[in-house]
């Protein structure tokens, strides 16, 4: 199995933003990997598989982040934690009384 | 986004009596009450409220920490406050472990920004094992207070 590299850019879509229910959704996809998942914005690089580091984002409506994932599953974990931005973490099923 | 931005001081408790999820919420909701945060006539609809958050996915983000929140339109800016319980009470964390260490935040609707800059404070200060285990072993509110503007005053803070 060898190492890859590979990364995306994702859109924080949820009016909210990278609150701490989608941050947790994000965080247990992650650990489900092998690979090393990491988040980037413009001034940080923090771990996916931690709640605490994916919230230091204070990632806002709008944001512009790079999901970056290196390991022996990369493309896979990379596919699954893309497609919760893409599906706005399934926020509007939630929205009511949050 | 400080500590002293949102916690009300005086609804600081380092010894929480309660030793199940609601026990605790609502225990910090009534010092936010008794601290003049917000009104009594709308206790129980923000513990409801927060208890419904709860219920989509517990807001126990792992390392004994659990930062239970809601919208209200009752307050006009970010109100919050932390608790310390000394047993660790279930509150079905990320990683299982039993929550030590609480901060509540209850925010208005229109929002969300304020919210999301109080959830970054609060996490990127527990990342520090210290800060958590000094919190955890507070003997009085005065310690907790003393270590909220200890944190507050390093400059980390946005």
């Amino acid at each position: 199995m060898s190492e890859q590299v590979v990364s995306r850019e994702v859109v924080v879509g949820m009016p909210q933003g990278l609150h701490a229910r989608p941050a947790d959704q994000l965080a247990r996809e992650a650990r489900k990997w092998q690979s090393r998942i990491e988040l980037l914005s413009d001034s940080q690089r923090v771990d996916g598989k931690s709640i605490l580091d994916v919230l230091t984002l204070a990632a806002e409506a709008g944001t512009r982040l790079v999901v970056e994932a290196t390991g022996p599953d990369a493309r896979e974990a990379l596919e699954a934690i893309g497609s919760l931005f893409d599906r706005n973490f399934n926020e509007q099923e939630w929205n009511e009384g949050q | 986004m400080k500590f002293s931005d949102f916690v009300a001081t005086d609804a600081i408790r380092s010894h929480v009596d309660a030793h199940t999820k609601e026990g605790v919420i609502r225990e910090m909701a009534q010092s936010l009450v008794d601290a003049g945060s917000i009104a009594a006539g709308d206790l129980e609809s923000i513990v409801k409220a927060i208890m419904k958050r709860e219920d989509l996915g517990s807001t126990g983000i792992g390392r004994g920490v659990a930062v239970p929140h809601t919208k209200h339109p009752s307050v006009s800016r970010l109100v919050g406050t932390v608790a310390v319980s000394h047993d660790g009470v279930d509150f079905e964390s990320l990683d299982g472990e039993p929550v030590q260490l609480f901060f509540l935040l209850v925010s208005p609707p229109d929002r969300p920004g304020d919210h999301l800059r109080a959830l970054e404070n609060i996490s990127r200060q527990l990342r520090d094992e210290t800060f958590c285990r000094h919190l955890k072993s507070a003997k009085g509110p005065m310690d907790i207070q003393h270590l909220l503007e200890e944190a507050d005053s390093h400059g980390v803070a946005s």
